[in-house]
Formats: structure tokens, C-alpha cells, sequence
């Protein structure tokens, strides 16, 4: 009876764990390892063989390349503004002085709920390239020539993409980065003022370093949400974007594995990202000092 | 004895729902045979649910219920071939387009042959336009249309600036015509897509040119295709008398506005498109006259059979026998061709009903168009249209020239016409 009780009591751990575990195997492992061996095989509607490496060989082209590098500037471009304005906006919304912080707060964050395939129709329609769209008719007050923007070319067309991302995203930032502001103790910033520091001092030397956590939180899922993207770009050109210009990593597994019905290829592009993201994550966490063990 | 009870009164009540839901089934089975059915264009959709009403019409004791939904083009072809290639969740019937239809003919083929009804009237059909829905002597999609290419002109603006449609015999009058227009009106003689292959494939094809090689090898960036894309980047930006399409092709929302508020003079799209502006350009009724293609030389080809999309039964079908009957009886049927026509305006793939009263008479079309004999006009030309060669490398060879070529040539001038061509047909070489 009572090595009865003790198995169980064993067993309970096991048992609280057990949904998360047969999520992962099921949601996760599993798809992980079947895209590995897909990755390996040349697949039509029931046949299926073994071709070694050959589609990893054929990830020598062009617009490989270039879904890479668009990714890649996409990412580096949403960190660079995704960061520095967000800590802003949130340092400002913490402050005690600052009035009617609930609405702005909920104001900013709205955008992360509407769904993207919505913000990306209204995003495509108000940069049109009639004189007569929204964004055209705004700038021409202001003497600037309209502007094809969603077939311009690739400047515009990454401006178009981190317009979006900032506007959807700013507001789910600022939520972590208020967050992070709470957990610092007021008796920090009043010593600071009794020495003699003023606002800009102490947003730079108590503000910013006791939220360095956060930031590399949110550079993490920068990184992953950066190289992910793909719905934005997909809604922005239905599809297929001229010359490539929209093309991302992930667009790039949904054109070889579906659009051209190539799983196989669509599998070894998706573990080559899968790659790309684990070595990026490790070395930002690397930079930031992540793996050190803590002094104290 | 009490808990045993409780739980065979759960167990009991949870039946209840499989007992209503096994009721339920063979009430339906007794009923009309339910189809499913999807496809990219509203207005085929609309043409099957009338196929239907009529089809229950004449079978009143085989009726069909068909349950249509119409996707945007990419995710449809995107949803079938992950349905088809893992098993299930695949329609009926279901529209595939030629541009994509190879992806469906590898491997073991996940489609119903439909020989069964095509071979008793095979000579009776156009048939290279069965035959790029066949594979090894089954045929499995069934054409919508010849799919022959013309030019719609906006006659006010043309009267504005003198110009005689008529007289537009080749491209360089057609040139010249542009540039009256220009000065009279300022507006633009065209658009040219730079996102899709509607310009450029028709005006290749007129002049005996194509993707491929009828042997299969690549001929995109043959003398041919690079003088087409070089007259026609000349139009834009030497003649100026041609701008991009606005949204990048003829399909665009920005497109059909612009078009429709009189921006642009003439565009060259196939007879397909007439549905297009009946039902998304109604400013433009009375305003629009349907005339041959210009030809490259005087006497040449002055049309080309463009696009197209096979209708087939896929392996998934509940009920296929029923599902190909109804599909032959749509599209094959001399009462389904001219329906096709009168509805839809497509010009109907089985010849035997060309000399047929019933596309003389009018209907929205020739309601809309200034044109009084829409059909003469096909008549007139078919002969002068090459067929298209359909390799497996077509879903390739088209997002080049959708995703690449016409972009980077016309669009932004990343690349010169020769460049984009041999770029393009390098990579498909590989």
C-alpha cells in the first residue's frame, strides 16, 4: 500500500506535465522530423523516393538569395525601429506625470489585434498607385511626386513592410517594455534625483540597463517573428511580388512546397531557416552576455 | 450500483447526437446527391450554380446539390494540390488553371480520366485545347473556351482623337494610332501587365513564337520574344504612348477603376475578359469595340488562344460517376457550349455549335459591347491561332515571366529586355 502510494505520487509530476509533452511530440517533433526526411525526397501525389542531397543542391539560385537577404534586412530593420521606439513610448506612458496613459496605452495597442490579412488590404489600398490613393493624395500637398509604391522597386517595398510591422507591433512592445519598467524600484530614481541626475540621465543609466532583460526578450522574438514573415508580404502583392522584391524566407518554402508542389525542396528550405534562426539566436544571446553565470 | 447507473445514462446521452446525425444521413442520401465544387473566378461559379438548375431540370430524379465556393486564385491551387497530394479534403469538381494544371499530371495522377465522355464527340472539339489537359491518352480537364485574343477599344476616346479602329491593321499602326491619341487626348493608347502574361504571351504567339519549343526546350529568350518585349517596352518609354497596368495586371481592383474612368484607350486581353467588363467596369457600356489583334505583318495572325482552365473530377469525389456526368453535361454538351457563350461570353470549345443561331442572338454581351456580331468576329479569326505548348516546366515559365521577366524589363528596368529573356530561360534551362 504504500510503495502504491509512492509510484503515484511519482507518477503525479508525469501527469502535469503530460499535456505539454504530447503537444510537443505530436505538434512539434514529429513534424520536425518528417520535414527532415522530406527534405530528402523527391515527392508527387503517391510517389515518393529518396534523392540524397539533391534538393539541398538545388538551393543554389537566385531567389534563394534573395528571399535570404530580404529577410535578413527585414529583421535587422524592424529590431532598429521596433526597439528604440517602443522603450520611448513606454518610458513616456510610465511616467507619473503623464495623463490619460490608459487610453494612449490601449490606442497603441489595438493595431496588434486586427488581423493581418486586414492590415495588410488596408495597408495595400492606402499606398495605391492612383494620384488619387490616400498616401499619394497626402504627399502631393507636400510636392512630392505620387508614387507606385507596391511596385516601385525594393526600397519602397521594404518601407511598405516595416511600415506595417510598426504599426502592428509597437503596441505589443510597449506592453513588455511597461512591464519591465514596473519591476524597477521607484527608490532608484529618487536617489538619483537627491545626486542631482535629471530625466535624460536616469532614462540612460537606471532605466535602460535594468531593462536590458526585456530588450533581449524582445530582440529574440524580433528574430523570430522577422524571419517568419510572410503573410504581410503575401496580402501586400497576392502572392507574387514583382522581381521578387517582397520575397521571404518563408515565402520561399510556401512557393517551393506549394505553390510549385514540391514538398520535398519546400521541406529543405524550411530547415535551412530553421538553421539561420538557431545560429542568429545564439549569437545575440552570446552578445548579451546571456550564458554567463551570474556574478552575484 | 447507483454510479453504474449514472454512467450508463452519460453514455446514453452521448449517443444521442451520432443517432440524430446517422438519421439525418439517410434522409440526405434520398435527396439530391450533394457536390462539392471550387474554383478561382466568381463568374464560374456562377455559370455551374446555373448548370446545376438546369442539369436538376432535366434529371428531376437525379437531382444534384452543388455546393460551390469560389478562393483567390493562388490559395485555391495552393489548397487542392496539399488535398490531392495528402488523401483528403479535396471538392468534386474543381477548377484548375492551365498555368498550374501540370502540377496535377505528376506522380499517380489524383484526377478521374474523363474519356468516357469526351471520345464520342472528340471530333467535334477543338483539340489542342483538350490536349493540354491530357496526359498519356486520358483526358482530364475539360476547356472553357478557345480563349482567342482581341483588342477592346475605347471608341470615345478613339473618335476623340480620329482614330478609325479599322484602319489598325499591324502593331505600327496601331503605334501611330497611340501617338494621335496621346496628342489629341493625353491619354495612354494601353496598359501593359507587369505582373502577369497576358500582353506579352499573345503577342508572341502571333508571330509563331512561344515559352517553348513544340519539342519542349526553351525558347523564351529566342529573337522573336526579345523583339516583343523591346516594342513593347518601347511603347512605354520611348513612343510613351502605353503605361504599367495599374495593380500590376488586368485583374487588379486599381485596374478595373482605372480603366473604367476612361484612362486608358485599348487593351489587349483574350474574349475571357468580356465578363470582366460587364461586370466590373459598367461605366464603359456602349463605350467598348472588340476587334482583331493588330498583326506583326500585313496578312499575319491577327489573334492567339490564350489562358484557359480544365475542369475536372478528382479521386476524392463521394460520387464520381454522377460528378463526371454533371461536368460533361456542363462543358461538353452542345447545350452547355452555348451556354457558355451566352453566359459568360467565352468562346465555346466545341465547334459544332459555332454556326448555331442560338450565338447570333443577343445577350449581356452584345448588350455591352458596340460590336453586333461578337461571334462573326471569332469566326473571322480562328484560324489565324497557334496552339500553346504545355510543357511541365509551364508553372516555372510563367512565375518567371509574372514574377521576373515583365517586371524587371517594363517595371522597374532593373534589367534590359534581351537580359530579363536569357536570365529567365537560363534558369529553366538548368
Amino acid at each position: 500500500m504504500k510503495i502504491h502510494s509512492k509510484t503515484k505520487r511519482h507518477l503525479v509530476p508525469y501527469m502535469f506535465v503530460a499535456p505539454f509533452l504530447i503537444s510537443l511530440i505530436f505538434f512539434y517533433l514529429y513534424p520536425l522530423i518528417s520535414t527532415v526526411i522530406m527534405s530528402f525526397q523527391h515527392i508527387v501525389p503517391g510517389e515518393v523516393e529518396f534523392i540524397g542531397f539533391e534538393n539541398y543542391a538545388k538551393l543554389n539560385d537566385e531567389h534563394f538569395f534573395i528571399a535570404i537577404k530580404n529577410s535578413f534586412v527585414y529583421t535587422t530593420l524592424t529590431i532598429a525601429v521596433l526597439i528604440p521606439i517602443p522603450v520611448i513610448f513606454a518610458a513616456t506612458l510610465n511616467g507619473k506625470k503623464f495623463i490619460g496613459s490608459t487610453i494612449f496605452r490601449s490606442v497603441f495597442f489595438i493595431p496588434s489585434l486586427v488581423s493581418v490579412v486586414v492590415a495588410g488590404t488596408i495597408v495595400r489600398l492606402i499606398f495605391a498607385s492612383p494620384d488619387g490613393a490616400l498616401i499619394n493624395s497626402l504627399i502631393s500637398y507636400f510636392n512630392i511626386t505620387p508614387q507606385k509604391w507596391l511596385m516601385a522597386g525594393k526600397f519602397h517595398a521594404m518601407f511598405l513592410l516595416v511600415i506595417l510591422a510598426t504599426w502592428r507591433w509597437t503596441g505589443i512592445n510597449i506592453i513588455y517594455f511597461l512591464s519591465g519598467l514596473q519591476t524597477i524600484p521607484d527608490e532608484l530614481y529618487e536617489a538619483a534625483s537627491i545626486d542631482g541626475a535629471n530625466t535624460v540621465q536616469k532614462f540612460l543609466v537606471i532605466t535602460l540597463p535594468l531593462l536590458k532583460p526585456i530588450v533581449i526578450f524582445v530582440t529574440t522574438i524580433s528574430i523570430l517573428g522577422g524571419f517568419s514573415m510572410f503573410e504581410e508580404s503575401y496580402i501586400l502583392w497576392q502572392g507574387t511580388s514583382p522581381s521578387n522584391i517582397g520575397l521571404t524566407m518563408v515565402g520561399y518554402v510556401y512557393r517551393k512546397g506549394f505553390q510549385s508542389g514540391d514538398l520535398g525542396m519546400g521541406s529543405a528550405v524550411g530547415l535551412v531557416l530553421l538553421v539561420i534562426i538557431l545560429v542568429l539566436s545564439i549569437i545575440q544571446l552570446l552578445f548579451w552576455g546571456f550564458f554567463k553565470r551570474s556574478e552575484s | 450500483m447507483k454510479t453504474v447507473r449514472t454512467i450508463l445514462a452519460i453514455l446514453i446521452l452521448m449517443m444521442v447526437p451520432f443517432a440524430i446525425s446517422a438519421g439525418g444521413q439517410t434522409d440526405s442520401a434520398g435527396g439530391d446527391t450533394p457536390i462539392t465544387f471550387w474554383t478561382f473566378n466568381e463568374l464560374h461559379q456562377q455559370f455551374y450554380e446555373m448548370a446545376a438548375e438546369e442539369w436538376n431540370k432535366d434529371n428531376p430524379t437525379r437531382k444534384i446539390e452543388l455546393q460551390a465556393e469560389t478562393f483567390p486564385y493562388n490559395d485555391m491551387h495552393n489548397k487542392l494540390l496539399v488535398a490531392l497530394q495528402s488523401g483528403v479534403g479535396a471538392p468534386a469538381i474543381v477548377d484548375i488553371e492551365i498555368s498550374k494544371f501540370p502540377n496535377f499530371l505528376k506522380g499517380q495522377i489524383q484526377l478521374e480520366p474523363m474519356n468516357e465522355y469526351v471520345n464520342p464527340v472528340v471530333d467535334q472539339l477543338v483539340k489542342s485545347r483538350l490536349d493540354i489537359y491530357a496526359k498519356d491518352g486520358n483526358y482530364y480537364g475539360l476547356p472553357f473556351h478557345v480563349g482567342a485574343a482581341v483588342m477592346y477599344y475605347n471608341v470615345e476616346i478613339m473618335d476623340a482623337a480620329g482614330v478609325n479602329i479599322d484602319d489598325i491593321k499591324t502593331w505600327d499602326d496601331y503605334v501611330q494610332a497611340g501617338l494621335k491619341v496621346k496628342a489629341a487626348t493625353g491619354k495612354m493608347m494601353t496598359s501593359i501587365e507587369t505582373t502577369d502574361q497576358w500582353t506579352f504571351w499573345p503577342m508572341i504567339s502571333q508571330r509563331d513564337s512561344d515559352f517553348f519549343n513544340p519539342d519542349g526546350s526553351v525558347a523564351l529568350d529566342n529573337k522573336a520574344n526579345i523583339a516583343t518585349l523591346e516594342f513593347l517596352h518601347n511603347m512605354i518609354y520611348k513612343q510613351k504612348i502605353a503605361a504599367t497596368t495599374p495593380g500590376g495586371n488586368h485583374h487588379s481592383e486599381e485596374y478595373y477603376g482605372a480603366m473604367n474612368a476612361g484612362d486608358f484607350a485599348s487593351v489587349l486581353m483574350p474574349m475571357w475578359y468580356m465578363g470582366r467588363f460587364t461586370d466590373y467596369m459598367s461605366d464603359l457600356k456602349g463605350k467598348i469595340a472588340i476587334r482583331p489583334l493588330p498583326s506583326w505583318t500585313v496578312g499575319g495572325k491577327r489573334s492567339a488562344g490564350m489562358g484557359g482552365t480544365g475542369t475536372v473530377v478528382t479521386k476524392q469525389a463521394e460520387y464520381p460517376e454522377i460528378a463526371k456526368e454533371f461536368l460533361a453535361y456542363a462543358k461538353l454538351s452542345e447545350k452547355g457550349n452555348i451556354q457558355l457563350w451566352s453566359f459568360l461570353g467565352f468562346d465555346p470549345p466545341r465547334w459544332s455549335v459555332w454556326d448555331d443561331p442560338a450565338l447570333k442572338a443577343t445577350n449581356k454581351f452584345t448588350e455591352y459591347f458596340v460590336n453586333d456580331d461578337i461571334f462573326g468576329l471569332l469566326l473571322e479569326v480562328k484560324d489565324e491561332i497557334n496552339p500553346v505548348t504545355i510543357t511541365e516546366q509551364i508553372p516555372q515559365a510563367s512565375e518567371l515571366v509574372k514574377g521576373d521577366i515583365m517586371f524587371q524589363a517594363l517595371g522597374d528596368q532593373s534589367k534590359t529586355p534581351a537580359q530579363a529573356l536569357k536570365d529567365a530561360a537560363d534558369k529553366l534551362r538548368k
